[in-house]
Parts: structure tokens; C-alpha cells; sequence
């Protein structure tokens, strides 16, 4: 059986055109369409695939489906075997936030007051502006590696010098802050950058109008500068609540791949997939980690309204 | 202004104090990188030495001559270049067109593709590990830089897209119209006169996707063995003779890296803040 489809009247002239147009912006977007199925779409649905499965990294062809065994499973003789069943997961997920609350805090508090610095005139300001891109430029691994110097506890000016030879990195409870001392002093800059581009697109007259008013620039920060900072603030919040959230080069470089398993969401999940070659298991952490941070997302954009266009 | 002919004292104190501040700013950001450049110039003997000993000790070059001496290290920073490069050239080509249609044109599902290309710039990158890996594997580019090529453009293709879009929108309308109107096919027009007009935003494009695609370090120790870009050389450096971590040699090779990357970024400071913050900031 089958069904005759009408034939199309033919179209309007300027109609023609505009179909025209999208069929000339569908095939100008199709590469970089292919490109993130290919390198974004595809390995996230494997990775959730693989999730499921019981398999090694090194012959993925021979899995057995386990349903959601990897998230939680327990056998007959009482083996917790589900990576949420892990105490060290959940250490890293309670590490992963703190390090991601604690540095994003002082990254936006250090950032304004710098931003505020930079934003007045002053004699050197160009200077300070310039070496205000430095960290931001430095690779993570680098400075990941110029602080482990630092730290060091027989050579660094800190671990040296300051602590008195304690091996800061030694121990994962005070290693979380000398990473989070770190995480702040390499993207400090890049939030002062934001908050900085922000502060120049307010209007000047408005505080021209609140000095005549008799507003102390204490008032003028709380009441005009912050409340129109906000959109700006926001979104520089999001972005690096999720650079935070999904860090890795800063604990791998600094504590080694095994601690960092133990500090960092994604060094837990490298971990189990890459140095234990579990592919099904790190595969199910992995998609634990994407769910967290989407949920993260989405709880951001909702509650502050974040506008990303 | 009136509090110093006011209050002469408070005012004085007021900029003292301003001034104490931009000076601990300034120590703050510049101080562990003078110190990194200062070990790279000392001998590896002098790290014993106190911090002013340290400082007043003689300078040397032998870091510098033994980094580059490293065969990891020179091939890390070819595979390096060939990577990034590689990566950010195929974004921009496939950003220009993108944005280009999204800036420019109108048509259903726009909204939906703009959303799409957002939420693929904030995956976090293990959620694709075990997925690129085997499918690098399958296409048998372990240890190859078109495996990295490949896997780069997750990052790089969201956000050339995203920042030229919005670079691409604020082109005034005339000069595609007129192109048109004189017949241009649309790639004409995009090849002809969009890039020209779009040169400078390609370059600061361009440049903030290279930083990214050479420091990039989780897919770079995870697709390759021996094939290392420089920031995994760096992370893993080991001296050739010594049996403690070589400090002065990772220095050397750290400061190696870094250098040009703030001179470019010194360069082009202006469009970089501009680049940034439209790619981040928007609303």
C-alpha cells in the first residue's frame, strides 16, 4: 500500500529565498555538526554505553551486561563492588567540592578586589594590568609544577621556608588547601579579567550622581557597582565553579595519579579507567561526574537566571 | 580631591595604603614565576642555599642547554605545536562557517544548535574519556597527534564557534548584502569579505584555542605513550643523570613553554580581554 504525498504548490518567490538561506546555513553549520557528533556526541553515548557493562579496557569486545552493577552491587558473600559503595569516591566527590566552593570563593572575592584596584587610576596601573595576565598565560601543568617547588619540603621557599619543612603534599587533608592556594593563584587573574571588562561598561555619570548625592564609595559598591556587576559576575561564577568541578592537571601533577584519585572526581574516574584499564566501571563514574556537573548547571542557570545570550 | 586639602593626613595615609595594596597584588601574581625564572638560571648545587644566597648566586644557562639537550623534551614540543596548531586550524575553518550561518542567517532549530554547541563546551572531558579512547583505538591513533587533533576539538570547536558567532553579528548587515546583490555564493562572500573584516577576531580566537589546545594535559597522558605534547613532559620530567626530581631543569623546560605564550598574550592583551569576555561574559 502506499500513500501518494501531495505535491507542493510551488513557493512564494521571497519564500524560495529564505528556504534557500537555511539550507545554505544547514550545510555551512554540517562540518562542525559532524565534527561534535563525532568527537562529543558519539564517545558520550559509548561512555554511557560501557557504563553498563562489565568490561576491560584492553579488550572491549568481550563485556557482559551488568545493568547498573558498576553504580552499586553487592555480591553473594557481601563484596561491595559499585564504585557509590567506595568511601574513597565519595572522598573525592566531598574534596571536589570543597576545593570547587573554597576557590571559587576566594577567586571571586581576590578577583573584585583586584578589579577594583586596576579600575582606578593610579601610577604603575598599566603595569599591574599586565602582570595581571601572567598567571592566566602560565599552563596549569606549570604552575601546577612551580608550586610543587614551592612546596617542596627540602628545597621551596613555602615547604622550606614558611612550613619548616613539613611535606604539605604528603597529607591529603592539608594537601586539599595547598591545591586550593594554587587552583586561586593561577585563575584569580582570569576572574579579575571578567569582573574587570564588567566594571568598564558601567556608566561613569551614575557615580558622579552618588558622590553629589553624598554616597561613600562603601554604599556606592554595595548598591550600584555589585547589583550591575551581577549578570557578568554570574557567568564568570559558572564557568569556573565547572573548570573547578571537573579539575584533574592540578592533583595529578602535584600528589600523582594514585592521590589524585582520592581528591578530584575526574582523578577517581581516570583512575579506574585508565590505571585499573576498568572500562565499565570508569565509564560509570564518568557518567557520575557528567551528571553532578549537568546538575550543577542547571541548578545554576535556574536559580541565578543566568543568561548565556 | 577635597579630602586632601581637607584632611592632608588621611588623605596621604589613604593612597599609602592603596599603594601597599597594589604592591602585595603585584608580588602575589608575579612572585611564584620569578621565582620559578630564578631557579631555572641557577645550578642544581645552589638550591640548598637560603633564599638571599639563592638569589645573589651565579647565574647559569646549563638548565636551559640540558632541557634542550632532552630529546622528550624537543619532541614534546613539536608534537605540541603540531596539535594545537592542527586543532585550532581546523576550528576556526569549521568556526568561520559556523559562525557565519548563526550570526548571519535565519532558519529553524537555530536556538537548538546554539544550545547544543554551549552544552558541549561545559562536558566535562572524562565524561568522553572511555568513549574517545576506544574509538581512538579503533581508528588505530593511540600515540598519534591526529588522535589529539581529534579529540581537541571538543574544546576548541564549541568555543571558536560560540566567540566568532558573536564577533560575526556585530558585522554591519551592507557589506553582505552588497556582495550579494552582486552575485556572490555565499562561501564567496564568507571567503572574500566576511574573513577579511573577521581577520582580527580570527587571530584572538585563534590564540586563546591554541592556549587551551597546548596546555590541554588529561587527553594528552591518556591517548599517548611515547608520543608526549610538552605538558605532559613536563609533569613527568626526569633528569638523565640525577636521582632527585630535577627542579632546575623543569623550570628551564616550564619557563620554555610559558615565555612565548605571555609574550603573545602581552601582545595582543586588548583583543584577548575582548575575546574572553565574549566568549564568557554575555548579558
Amino acid at each position: 500500500m502506499t500513500v501518494k504525498t501531495p505535491v507542493p504548490a510551488a513557493p512564494v518567490k521571497s519564500r524560495g529565498i529564505e528556504a534557500a538561506r537555511a539550507r545554505t546555513a544547514l550545510w555551512l553549520l554540517l562540518p562542525t555538526l559532524i565534527a561534535i557528533a563525532l568527537v562529543a556526541g558519539y564517545p558520550l553515548y559509548r561512555t554511557i554505553y560501557f557504563s553498563l557493562f562489565e568490561a576491560n579496557l584492553t579488550s572491549p569486545d568481550q563485556r557482559t551486561f551488568i545493568g547498573l552493577g558498576n553504580f552499586w552491587f553487592t555480591t553473594e558473600d557481601g563484596v561491595a563492588l559499585g564504585f557509590l559503595q567506595d568511601p574513597k569516591w565519595w572522598g573525592a566527590v566531598k574534596n571536589t567540592l570543597l576545593f570547587t566552593v573554597v576557590s571559587v570563593f576566594l577567586e571571586t572575592v581576590f578577583g573584585m578586589i583586584i578589579a577594583l584596584v586596576v579600575n582606578s587610576a593610579f601610577r604603575g596601573r598599566g603595569f599591574l594590568r599586565t602582570a595581571m595576565l601572567v598567571p592566566w598565560a602560565i599552563p596549569t601543568v606549570v604552575s601546577a609544577q612551580m608550586w610543587a617547588y614551592l612546596y617542596n619540603d627540602s628545597f621551596g621557599l613555602i615547604g622550606r621556608g614558611l612550613l619548616g619543612g613539613q611535606a604539605v603534599l604528603a597529607n591529603t587533608d592539608s594537601a586539599i588547601w595547598a591545591l586550593i592556594a594554587v587552583d586561586v593563584w593561577k585563575t584569580t587573574s582570569f576572574m579579575a579579567l571578567l569582573i574587570l571588562a564588567g566594571l568598564q561598561s558601567l556608566p561613569s555619570d551614575m557615580y558622579e550622581a552618588a558622590d553629589m548625592d553624598g554616597a561613600s564609595k562603601w554604599t556606592q559598591f554595595w548598591r550600584l557597582t555589585l547589583p550591575l556587576l551581577r549578570p557578568a559576575l554570574l557567568v564568570a561564577l559558572v564557568f569556573r565553579s565547572l573548570d573547578a568541578l571537573r579539575v584533574f592537571d592540578v592533583m595529578s601533577v602535584m600528589l600523582g595519579n594514585v592521590n589524585a584519585a582520592s581528591t578530584s572526581m575526574t582523578g577517581y574516574a581516570r583512575q579506574a579507567l585508565i590505571d585499573n584499564q576498568l572500562l565499565g566501571l570508569g565509564s560509570a563514574v564518568s557518567v557520575a561526574v557528567f551528571v553532578i556537573i549537568m546538575v550543577i548547571v542547571v541548578m545554576y542557570v535556574t536559580a541565578f537566571r543566568v543568561k548565556f545570550d | 580631591m577635597n579630602l586632601k586639602n581637607t584632611n592632608p593626613t588621611l588623605y596621604y595615609l589613604q593612597r599609602a595604603g592603596f599603594y601597599l595594596l597594589v604592591l602585595v597584588i603585584g608580588v602575589y601574581l608575579l612572585a611564584p614565576f620569578f621565582w620559578a625564572v630564578l631557579t631555572s638560571l641557577r645550578s642544581p648545587g645552589d638550591l640548598f642555599l637560603t633564599p638571599l644566597e639563592f638569589i645573589g648566586a651565579r647565574t647559569t644557562f646549563s638548565n636551559y642547554a640540558d632541557v634542550f639537550a632532552n630529546p622528550n623534551f624537543q619532541r614534546g614540543l613539536i608534537y605540541s605545536l603540531i596539535v594545537a596548531v592542527g586543532s585550532v586550524a581546523i576550528s576556526l575553518l569549521l568556526g568561520a562557517f559556523s559562525a557565519y550561518a548563526l550570526g548571519r542567517f535565519r532558519f529553524s532549530g537555530k536556538s537548538i544548535v546554539m544550545y547544543v554547541i554551549l552544552a558541549v563546551s561545559v562536558f566535562p572531558q572524562i565524561a568522553v574519556l572511555s568513549g574517545l579512547y576506544t574509538l581512538i583505538n579503533n581508528l588505530g591513533l593511540y600515540n598519534n597527534p591526529l588522535g589529539l587533533i581529534l579529540s581537541y576539538l571538543i574544546f576548541t570547536i564549541p568555543f571558536t564557534v560560540w566567540v566568532l558567532t558573536s564577533f560575526v553579528r556585530d558585522i554591519p548587515g551592507e557589506l553582505e548584502e552588497a556582495a550579494l546583490v552582486d552575485g556572490a555564493s555565499p562561501l564567496q562572500t564568507l571567503f572574500l569579505v566576511l574573513f577579511p573584516v573577521m581577520m582580527p577576531a580570527l587571530v584572538t580566537t585563534g590564540l586563546l584555542a591554541f592556549i587551551n589546545a597546548w596546555n590541554e594535559y588529561l587527553f594528552a597522558l591518556t591517548f599517548t605513550s611515547t608520543n608526549r605534547t610538552v605538558p605532559v613532559v613536563i609533569a613527568n620530567y626526569s633528569g638523565a643523570t640525577q636521582f632527585d626530581q630535577p627542579w632546575g631543569q623543569i623550570m628551564a623546560a616550564s619557563i620554555v613553554v610559558t615565555v612565548p605564550l605571555i609574550i603573545l598574550v602581552l601582545v595582543f592583551q586588548r583583543n584577548i580581554v575582548s575575546g574572553l569576555t565574549a566568549g564568557a561574559v554575555k548579558g
